[in-house]
C-alpha cells in the first residue's frame, strides 16, 4: 500500500463524484422518455414505483418492478452499462454481504444441508435473502434512473411545487452548488500537499493532515457563507424567498402520471 | 450506517420521516431565531462542506481508513439545531443527487445521523468540555468523545430500527419481510464496526479538527462552548450563556423513570443466568422467546463455570439488603451515573494538569 494512500482515495472519491455528477447532468440532457415528463410527475411517479417495491410482500411483484425499472431506464437512454456499473454490482456487493448470512440464520425448512459443516440453508432464508437484495437493486435502480434522466434544478423546482418549504429547497439549491466548489478546495488542498510530501508519513502525521485539511476547508467554508450572505444582501435579500416553478402539465404528462400511479398501485395489490 | 431502501417496512419509514419532519421543523423555526437572515447562507455552506468531510479517508490507527459523518464537528461548531439541519441537508443530497442512501428511509436516515447523532454529539461535548478555557486539552478529548459516542448511539437506534424488522413484519411462513435480522444479531453485527472503525474515524476528525481550530480559528468554537465571558459569534448569545445544569436535570429525570423497567415481563433474551435455565417457568419464557427452540436439558457447563467468576455488587438492579424493586433500581441508577459522573471528573482533572497550548499570535 502506498503511504499516500489516504490522501489518493479521497482524491479518487471526489473524481467519482465529480464524474457521477457530470454523468447526470448529461442524460438529463438526452430526447429520452422520462426526459420528456413534466419533473413533478417523474418525482412522484419514481417515488410511488418505490413505495410499491417496499409494499410488496411477493418476490415476483419485485422482479416485475424491477425490470419495468429496466425498461424506463432504457426508453430513457440510460446506458444499462453505467447502471450495472453504478448501481447493481454495488449494491450486490453490499446488500449480498449483509444478506449471505441470512440463508443460514433464518430458521425454517431446510433446503439444503451441507453435513460437513454443520449448515443448513432455509427455504426461508432464501426468500428473505433474494427478497432483500431484489428489493435494494430495484429501489436503488429506479432513484438512480430518476437523478440519470433529471437535473438538479428540476429535481428542486418539483419539490417545491410539491410544497416542501421554500427554506429547505433553497438550502438544498445551495448546497449543491457548494459542494463542488468544495470538493474543487479539498482536491486542491490534498494535491498540493501530496507534491510537497517527500519520504513516508507516520499514521499520526497522516491523520493530522486530514484534520488539518478539514479544519482549513471548514474556515474556508465559514468564510465563504459569510461572503455568500454579503452577496445576497447586495441584491436585496431580506429573508424571504421568492422560486419559480413555472411548470405546467401537458396531456402526455396527465398519461405518465395515471401510468405510473396504476402501476404502482397494481404491483402493491399483486404483491400483498 | 446509511440505511438502503428495501431494508425498513413502509410504518417504520413513514414514522422515522415523521420524527425526522419534527425535528427539521423545529430546527428551522430555532435557527431562523436564531441567525435570522444568515441561516440559510451558513447552513448550506456548511452542509456542503459535512459532504465533502464525508468523502475523506481518515486514515486509522492499524493502516486501515475510515469514512467520517462530521456530525461531531457539526454539532460542536454549530449547536445541535444548526448540526440537525446541515447533516440532515447533506444526507438529502447524497440520496437525491448522487443517488446514495435511499428515498424512503431518508426520514430513518437524518432521524438516526443528523437529529440524534447532533444532539449526543453536543450532550457529551458540554458535559466533558464542562467549562475548560477554549483552548484546552480538555475539549479535544470531548470532541473525541462527542464524535465517537455520537456515531455509536447513532449506530445503535439504526441497529435497533433494523433489528425489530423481522419480529414485526413476516409473513405466515415465517420469512422476513425486510432486514432479516434480529436484535441479537443486528446490534453486535452494527456496534462491532462502529466501535472500532466508523467511532474511532468520528473521532479523530472530531479531535483533530478541534485541535487544529484551537490554533487556528478559535472564534468557531465559541458558539457552544458554555462559557458565559465568551460572545458566540455564530449561533447567537442563547446557546452560550446555557450551563451544563439543564442536561443534568434531564439525567436526572431519566433516573427517576429507571423503574419503569421493572414493568418488562420475562427474562432479556441472551442474558439468562444459571437460575433462569434451570427454573422450569423461566425456561418457558425462553423457549417462546427464541422461536421455540429445544433448550439443553441442563444449565451448559461454560455458563455454569463463567458464572461464578464475578458476582454483581448489585444483582437484579438491587443490592442484596434492598427489599423495595423501585428503590433498587432508582439505587442503581444513581451508583450508575455516579460512576460516569467520576469518571468524567477524573478526565477532567487529568486533561487539566496538561499544559494548555500556546495560541501563537
Amino acid at each position: 500500500m502506498s503511504q499516500h494512500s489516504f490522501i489518493e482515495s479521497t482524491l479518487r472519491g471526489f473524481a467519482r463524484a465529480l464524474s457521477k455528477a457530470l454523468q447526470s447532468e448529461h442524460a438529463a440532457t438526452l430526447p429520452g422518455l422520462l426526459q420528456q415528463l413534466d419533473p413533478r410527475v417523474r418525482v412522484i411517479g419514481i417515488f410511488a414505483l418505490v413505495v410499491s417495491v417496499i409494499l410488496c410482500r411477493r418476490i415476483e411483484a419485485i422482479a416485475a418492478i424491477f425490470l419495468i425499472a429496466i425498461a424506463l431506464a432504457v426508453a430513457s437512454r440510460v446506458s444499462l452499462v453505467s447502471l450495472a456499473k453504478r448501481v447493481w454490482l454495488v449494491v450486490l456487493g453490499f446488500s449480498g454481504v449483509i444478506a449471505m448470512p441470512a440463508l443460514f440464520l433464518t430458521p425454517g425448512e431446510p433446503l439444503f444441508t451441507a453435513p460437513a459443516l454443520h449448515l443448513s440453508i432455509s427455504v426461508q432464508g432464501m426468500r428473505t435473502a433474494a427478497m432483500l437484495v431484489l428489493r435494494a437493486e430495484t429501489a436503488a435502480t429506479l432513484t438512480t434512473v430518476l437523478v440519470l434522466s433529471t437535473s438538479w434544478t428540476h429535481i428542486l423546482k418539483a419539490l417545491r411545487s410539491l410544497h416542501l418549504p421554500a427554506e429547505i429547497v433553497t438550502m438544498l439549491a445551495m448546497t449543491h452548488r457548494y459542494v463542488f466548489l468544495l470538493i474543487e478546495t479539498a482536491n486542491q488542498m490534498f494535491e498540493s500537499r501530496q507534491s510537497r510530501t517527500v519520504g513516508i508519513l507516520s499514521g499520526s502525521e497522516q491523520r493530522k493532515t486530514a484534520a488539518r485539511t478539514a479544519g482549513v476547508l471548514l474556515s474556508k467554508s465559514i468564510e465563504l457563507s459569510h461572503e455568500v450572505y454579503l452577496a445576497m444582501l447586495s441584491r436585496g435579500f431580506r429573508g424571504e424567498i421568492r422560486l419559480l416553478t413555472d411548470f405546467r402539465l401537458r396531456p402526455r404528462d396527465y398519461v405518465g402520471l395515471t401510468a405510473f400511479v396504476f402501476t404502482s398501485c397494481l404491483a402493491a395489490w399483486i404483491g400483498r | 450506517m446509511h440505511i438502503p431502501d428495501g431494508y425498513l417496512s413502509p410504518s417504520t419509514c413513514a414514522t422515522l420521516y415523521l420524527c425526522a419532519a419534527s425535528g427539521w421543523y423545529v430546527a428551522l423555526k430555532r435557527i431562523k431565531q436564531l441567525l435570522a437572515t444568515r441561516a440559510i447562507p451558513l447552513i448550506s455552506v456548511f452542509a456542503a462542506f459535512s459532504f465533502v468531510v464525508m468523502m475523506f479517508n481518515v486514515p486509522l490507527p492499524g493502516g486501515t481508513t475510515g469514512h467520517a459523518v462530521g456530525v461531531g464537528i457539526a454539532a460542536i461548531v454549530l449547536g445541535p439545531w444548526g448540526s440537525t439541519l446541515a447533516i440532515s441537508i447533506a444526507i438529502a443530497i447524497q440520496a437525491l443527487f448522487f443517488g446514495d442512501g435511499g428515498i424512503t428511509t431518508l426520514g430513518a436516515n437524518c432521524f438516526n445521523m443528523a437529529i440524534v447523532g447532533s444532539f449526543t454529539a453536543y450532550a457529551v461535548y458540554r458535559m466533558v468540555a464542562a467549562k475548560s478555557n477554549l483552548n484546552s486539552r480538555q475539549r479535544v478529548l470531548a470532541a473525541a468523545a462527542a464524535g465517537y459516542v455520537a456515531i455509536n448511539v447513532s449506530a445503535l437506534v439504526t441497529a435497533i430500527e433494523l433489528g425489530i424488522q423481522p419480529v414485526l413484519f413476516h409473513d405466515a411462513s415465517g420469512t422476513p419481510l425486510y432486514a432479516p435480522y434480529p436484535l441479537h444479531v443486528a446490534i453486535p453485527a452494527m456496534m462491532i464496526g462502529h466501535l472500532t472503525f466508523a467511532g474511532l474515524a468520528e473521532a479523530v476528525i472530531s479531535a483533530g479538527m478541534v485541535s487544529y481550530l484551537q490554533r487556528a480559528d478559535l472564534g468557531l468554537l465559541r458558539g457552544v462552548s458554555g462559557l458565559r465571558q465568551t460572545p458566540a459569534l455564530l449561533i447567537g448569545s442563547a446557546n452560550a450563556e446555557r450551563s451544563p445544569a439543564r442536561l443534568w436535570w434531564a439525567v436526572a429525570l431519566l433516573m427517576l423513570f429507571t423503574p419503569l423497567g421493572i414493568l418488562a415481563a420475562g427474562t432479556a433474551w441472551g442474558e439468562w443466568s444459571s437460575a433462569e435455565l434451570t427454573n422450569p417457568h423461566t425456561r418457558e419464557q425462553i423457549g417462546a422467546a427464541s422461536g421455540n427452540h429445544a433448550l439443553p436439558s441442563s444449565v451448559p457447563v461454560g455458563i455454569q463455570k463463567l458464572s461464578r467468576l464475578w458476582t454483581a455488587p448489585f444483582p437484579g438492579y438491587a443490592p442484596r439488603f434492598v427489599k423495595s424493586p423501585v428503590f433498587g433500581y432508582l439505587l442503581s441508577a444513581m451508583f450508575g451515573v455516579g460512576f460516569f459522573a467520576l469518571a468524567s471528573l477524573l478526565m477532567r482533572i487529568a486533561a487539566r494538569n496538561r499544559p494548555a497550548r500556546n495560541l501563537g499570535p
